[in-house]
């Protein structure tokens, strides 16, 4: 136990350990001190300035990086206080393009928020905005300097939390910008779209790179055919984005809502989440059984994936040749869809709603065209969907609950937390299990694998059909910083059988393209909200998903068959530290 | 040993290596060989003489002549007259006013004793003249313990510009257990009008490592670092030699004097940033970092450099600290007031006669040391206003002209002592085209770390550029003060902090000037 | 190709500035590279991004190719106040560049530069490791011809 430190805040006594800062010590007196760049998830940058605080007996200091002392005695409200805030906002707003009503972050944009709560007015201090290029060279991710307040979250989040290290500062003093290196744009940066800084940016500067106008385009046209998947973490967040219970999970209003707004089929990436399950988990049989390449690593997320090829390429070769379930998707619609339905694959239009940036750069990547055509045309985050649905003019909240088309619409438990950290490992092993023990796992809630720690790790026992046993040492990282840790410790040689990664901390509700500001704590209750439709499914695992196993029986013939090879699954790169460019192939598709 | 008839010290720093010392110099040599004087003539590259303006100057001892404005025309008259017939040039010789200057200027130093008198790219000359005297006091007599008390009992303050006190720094961290413990030397002097470190170092760099080794001794660093600007060239190339040199005589390295304590000193450059000034943004340099200063706490005293205690002082304080070790704190109280002992070394430019620096005792008149030691006010012009403690100082004007230079008269004035430079300006000064040089300054060097800092000092550079072309409006003023008043109280480091000062001071007292350009 | 400048560093981050300095000091067009910066990273073990942020925060560092002779004129208020402004007025004449700009034939590049603590000789500019003080446009005029006429 840390030492204890009494003070007050605003009269109010509180008692905090020893070491915390100003700012969260208010917090427990119920003083929200206002701030452009602290946020709770990171390390204070302390670049704003707006946090000072009056304390008695001494200057003023920052709330965010202060530590508390014993008897402090803290004011977060004075006419001081007051106008010394108003005078920073406003030369914040002075180097600030303000464009609020078309910004992607207005109603949520901190600074908007800020300047209205002080109640700034037009000011007279001269504009000091010298207008910069917007960097569109990313597929996935746009940044506009011009919006930029510098407030460090974003560094933070990429160089720390993610250890990706595609942004930087260039310059010094007002010049100072946050860009790539020698401002190459993020396209040709480490940047593995993950979008965690456009998640924890205040203010709209970083942001995805849209595709609404395209599928708003797609649906107005009437000879496009026009389909929709949506990931499991997307049905997590909607409820909280339009006044619902945020515990609810939307997706019968989720089908609606895309129904209503023209897409021709409405399906779900779930489905190929099964079967992914299918795909990987036969996969990971092979590879134990057989004495091949261990550990293996899952493959769902292309943030990771764009990671190992630059920083890990060394484990190529563990990580399953699986593409992720978008993709799979986006194959199986241009082909097995189009077969059965009959309908001219160049005439359908692919959209996938997904809580992720990086998709949209996954799915222009040069490999992922195995059905002829690119597989996925459109990403839209669930940030881009919040927006059309809005646009649409559905009341979200009272429409009635649907149902997703059959053929490639049905799902199982197991696919609904892929969503969260862990879920993958937890699907995996219920079908793994089955297939070697050739029965289902007594309870199916695998706990270890579920919960926000960086790494969780387990050592499993299944039984083998012949009475064998099969010892198993899985691990879970969620985070790129943690998958980091977890991969350094595979490249020493540490024995691990399965191993789930994660881009983004708490999976995939905890994505780059999930409403702006997602805390740690927003992300562990949408995860908790899978868990829970788990919980409730009445089918658990991804092999008694009987639209995959019907897509097996009609179409793909075997897991892991020579047909899923040549549409399921895809190979690796390695790619530069410095501009992310494709250096070599590292594996090689069957 | 041998023995010279006459030695000639030749200043050779950045100012006399501008005027073509170097040129001069090997023309004297050259000379001097001709006529067969090399074995009875010693020539002596030394630092500074303390004068400035006056071109190459070299001193001959032991008849104290002084030659100013040296051209390579003079050299051979020099040789023949002095030198071979014992006639000293008067007419190059430095004249009276600059004599008195010069003389005077000597009188009471303390950190540049030596400066101009040695040749610094020789060890033996510090030795001579008492150099490492204090070390071996330190370490052989001394406890860690005494000499911190020492020191804190000398009154000696950081002469950065903060004027925290010394003696009570090194007390925070003397008694931390650590594996390894740092001590560094701010050499980083980027103060605009402040050159005094850079003369310390040139003039007697063995001084500045003495201060380090009884510093480090005191509060149990065994590694001490000189972050120095890559500026300062000259000042590199002398540290090098003393340090390499220092090792040769078992001053520094392992097992010192076999006292069982161990040394070692390196050199960290800079890459031209004045904010790395700062002691978290030096330090975050040094590690190989941007310049953007850290949080504190934790104090760097308690966990710097590569999170090890590390103590961070400027140049000139340490070179006070041999002679404290010497003279006891007694004799160091002795000079200046109570509470900012010690003497000052002040630099003085702009629109005087003779800019250049001094060491006086704390507590100095400005007036007097514009007058005394700057020379006065430039010939048949009057003192407008004096810009005080560097840029991010305080324009007084000539109702102030008799505060005292220390800490406390200054603080009276809403002023700092900064770091010791005074620019002066008389009656054809702007003071708005001088607060906008200013501001310009710190626009330009702010670090961009924090947002108050880096846009409060964009929309200073605005304001006072409009209002330097006149198109000023009168709530520019306003907006000025409520910019800089917001970035006092915000601005993440001293920097941002700092430029209240100039810019109230510059309102307050020179309103005229900005009224003029306002319609 | 640096190897012969990092044989004498330690492969340690806080040797990053001494190997920028000198890969700059060496390089005839007194610049650091893109290409530099990957070395230096490959050899220190550190992000390109980090040396990119270090090298652009740094005023003594160039990411762009400059002259053969680098003048750095201060512009500090004691040079100021002894006619900096003046003597910028002048270089850009004689050398038709603005501050910040390489001449066309390549032979020098025109910086301003915080105070290089010569004020005693207002005011002050460098030509490369060189220091010039007491600057009048007459003397400017036979400065910049001694280095445009071949003798430096």
């Amino acid at each position: 136990m840390s030492k204890m430190i009494n003070l007050t805040v605003d009269g109010i006594e509180v008692q905090v350990p020893e070491g915390t800062a100003i700012i969260s010590a208010a917090k427990k007196a119920g003083k929200n001190i206002p701030t452009l760049c602290y946020h709770p998830d990171l390390p204070a940058t302390a670049n704003c300035g707006v946090c000072v605080v009056e304390i008695e007996k001494s200057p003023l200091k920052r709330a965010c990086c202060t530590p508390v002392w014993e008897g402090m005695n803290v004011t977060t409200n004075s006419h001081k206080l007051r106008e010394l805030r108003k005078t920073l906002v406003e030369l914040t707003l002075s180097n600030h393009d303000v464009v609020c009503p078309t910004c992607v972050q207005n109603g949520k944009c901190e600074l908007q928020d800020l300047a209205y709560h002080l109640g700034i007015q037009a000011s007279d201090l001269p504009s000091l905005l010298e207008k910069k290029p917007i960097d569109y060279s990313s597929p996935s991710i746009v940044r506009d300097p011009n919006k930029c307040i510098n407030c460090g979250r974003c560094i933070t989040v990429c160089a720390q939390t993610q250890t990706v290290f595609a942004l930087t500062l260039d310059g010094r003093g007002f010049e100072t910008m946050v860009t790539t290196s020698f401002d190459r744009g993020m396209a040709n940066s480490p940047c593995v779209n993950c979008g965690q800084c456009t998640v924890y940016c205040p203010v709209g500067a970083l942001r995805e790179q849209t595709h609404i106008d395209s599928v708003w385009d797609a649906l107005l046209d009437p000879d496009k055919y026009v389909i929709v998947q949506e990931a499991p973490a997307v049905r997590a967040t909607l409820g909280e984005e339009f006044g619902m219970n945020p515990e609810e999970v939307t997706v019968g209003k989720m089908y609606a809502a895309l129904r209503s707004m023209g897409f021709d089929r409405v399906f779900d990436t779930n489905f190929t989440a099964d079967l992914t399950i299918m795909e990987e988990g036969m996969e990971l049989i092979n590879r134990v059984v057989t004495g091949g390449k261990l550990p293996v690593i899952t493959s769902c997320s292309p943030g990771w994936i764009k990671f190992m090829e630059t920083y890990f390429p060394c484990v190529a070769e563990n990580v399953s040749t699986c593409k992720s379930p978008q993709q799979m998707f986006g194959t199986m619609i241009k082909t097995y869809f189009a077969e059965k339905e009959g309908i001219d694959p160049s005439k359908i239009v692919s959209v996938s709603i997904m809580p992720c940036t990086a998709k949209k750069f996954e799915a222009q990547r040069p490999e992922m065209r195995d059905s002829g055509f690119q597989d996925v045309d459109y990403v839209l985050t669930t940030r881009e969907l919040i927006r059309m649905i809005e646009e649409a003019g559905l009341d979200f909240k009272n429409l009635p609950d649907e149902k997703a088309d059959n053929l490639m619409g049905e799902y199982t438990g197991a696919a609904t937390i892929f969503g969260a950290t862990g879920g993958v490992m937890e699907a995996a092993v219920r079908t793994a299990y089955f297939v070697l023990a050739g029965k289902e796992m007594a309870d199916l809630n695998l706990t270890p694998f579920r919960g926000m720690a960086g790494i969780k790790e387990a050592n499993l026992v299944v039984p083998l059909k012949d009475g064998g046993e099969l010892p198993l040492h899985v691990a879970v990282a969620h985070g790129l910083g943690n998958a980091r840790k977890l991969m350094e410790r595979v490249v020493a040689g540490e024995v691990f059988h399965f191993i789930e990664i994660m881009a983004c901390p708490g999976g995939c509700v905890g994505g780059g393209g999930q409403p702006f500001g997602s805390s740690i704590a927003d992300r562990a209750r949408r995860g908790q909200s899978l868990y829970k439709e788990d919980a409730a499914a009445v089918k658990r695992t991804s092999h008694s998903n009987s639209e995959v196993m019907k897509a097996y029986a009609d179409f793909l013939g075997e897991p892991n068959s020579h047909k899923a090879h040549q549409l399921l699954h895809t190979n690796y790169f390695e790619r530069s530290k410095v501009t992310g460019d494709c250096v070599k192939a590292v594996t090689h598709k069957h | 040993m041998k023995f010279y008839r006459s030695h000639i010290l030749i200043g050779i720093d950045d100012s006399s290596l501008a005027a073509g010392v170097k040129e001069i110099e090997a023309l004297l040599r050259s000379e001097l060989q001709k006529n067969n004087l090399s074995d009875e003539i010693n020539i002596l590259e030394t630092g500074t003489l303390g004068l400035f303006g006056t071109g190459v100057s070299m001193t001959v001892f032991p008849e104290q002549v002084t030659y100013v404005n040296l051209t390579a025309a003079d050299v051979p008259e020099i040789v023949s007259e002095h030198f071979l017939k014992g006639r000293p040039v008067t007419r190059l010789a430095l004249k009276a006013p600059l004599k008195k200057h010069y003389d005077y200027n000597y009188k009471n130093r303390i950190v540049l004793a030596n400066s101009g008198k040695i040749n610094p790219e020789d060890i033996k000359d510090y030795l001579a003249a008492g150099g490492y005297e204090a070390w071996e006091k330190a370490l052989l007599i001394m406890q860690p313990g005494e000499v911190v008390d020492e020191v804190k009992a000398s009154g000696l303050r950081g002469r950065g510009g903060a004027g925290f006190p010394t003696g009570l720094k090194w007390s925070f961290t003397a008694p931390i257990k650590a594996e390894q413990k740092l001590f560094v030397i701010n050499a980083d002097e980027g103060e605009p009008g402040t050159f005094k470190d850079r003369l310390i170092m040139e003039g007697d760099p063995h001084k500045l490592l003495e201060g380090i080794m009884i510093g480090s001794y005191a509060v149990g660093a065994t590694k001490a670092y000189i972050y120095i600007r890559g500026e300062y060239k000259l000042c590199i190339h002398r540290l090098e030699i003393a340090i390499k040199d220092a090792y040769e005589y078992g001053l520094l390295g392992n097992n010192i004097f076999d006292s069982g304590f161990d040394l070692d000193i390196y050199i960290k450059i800079g890459a031209g940033a004045y904010v790395c000034g700062e002691e978290t943004a030096l330090i975050e340099s040094m590690e190989g970092n941007r310049g953007n200063p850290r949080s504190k706490p934790p104090f760097p005293g308690v966990q710097g450099a590569w999170q090890l205690p590390t103590v961070v002082n400027n140049v000139e304080t340490i070179a006070n600290v041999p002679a404290i070790i010497t003279n006891g704190s007694e004799w160091y109280k002795g000079y200046g007031p109570d509470g900012c002992s010690g003497t000052k070394v002040f630099t003085i430019m702009g629109d005087v006669n003779l800019p250049g620096l001094c060491e006086v005792d704390m507590g100095t008149s400005l007036r007097t040391i514009i007058d005394e030691f700057g020379g006065g006010v430039k010939e048949g012009h009057q003192f407008k206003a004096a810009l005080v403690g560097g840029a991010a100082g305080v324009f007084l004007p000539i109702e102030r002209l008799d505060v005292n230079m220390d800490y406390n008269s200054l603080r009276n004035y809403a002023a700092v002592l900064g770091s010791g430079a005074i620019l002066v300006m008389d009656e054809r000064a702007d003071i708005v085209d001088m607060l906008y040089s200013v501001i310009r300054f710190f626009r330009h060097e702010s670090c961009g770390k924090c947002s108050p800092c880096a846009n409060g000092n964009e929309m200073l550079y605005k304001l006072i550029s409009k209002i330097r072309k006149g198109k000023g409006a009168p709530e520019d003023l306003y907006n000025m003060d409520k910019v800089a008043e917001a970035m006092f109280h915000s601005s993440f480091c001293a920097l941002g902090q700092s430029l209240v000062m100039p810019i109230r001071s510059a309102i307050e007292h020179f309103k005229a000037d900005f009224l003029k350009r306002i319609n | 190709m640096y190897e012969e400048i990092f044989k004498k560093y330690t492969p340690e981050k806080e040797n990053l500035i001494y190997i920028l300095h000198e890969i700059q000091d060496t390089h005839p067009q007194q610049y650091i590279s893109e290409e530099a910066v990957e070395w230096v990273a490959e050899y220190l073990q550190i992000e390109p991004s980090h040396i990119f942020g270090v090298l652009t925060f740094y005023t003594m560092f160039s990411t762009k190719p400059r002259g053969k002779n680098i003048i750095r004129l201060c512009e500090s208020p004691p040079c100021f106040l002894r006619g900096s402004e003046k003597m910028l007025k002048r270089l850009a004449q004689l050398l038709k560049v603005k501050a910040g700009e390489t001449t066309s034939d390549g032979l020098f590049t025109l910086e301003l530069c915080a105070c290089l603590g010569v004020c005693g000789n207002a005011p002050v500019m460098m030509i490369n490791e060189d220091v010039y003080g007491d600057l009048t446009e007459e003397k400017l005029d036979k400065i910049i011809a001694s280095y445009t006429g071949g003798e430096k």
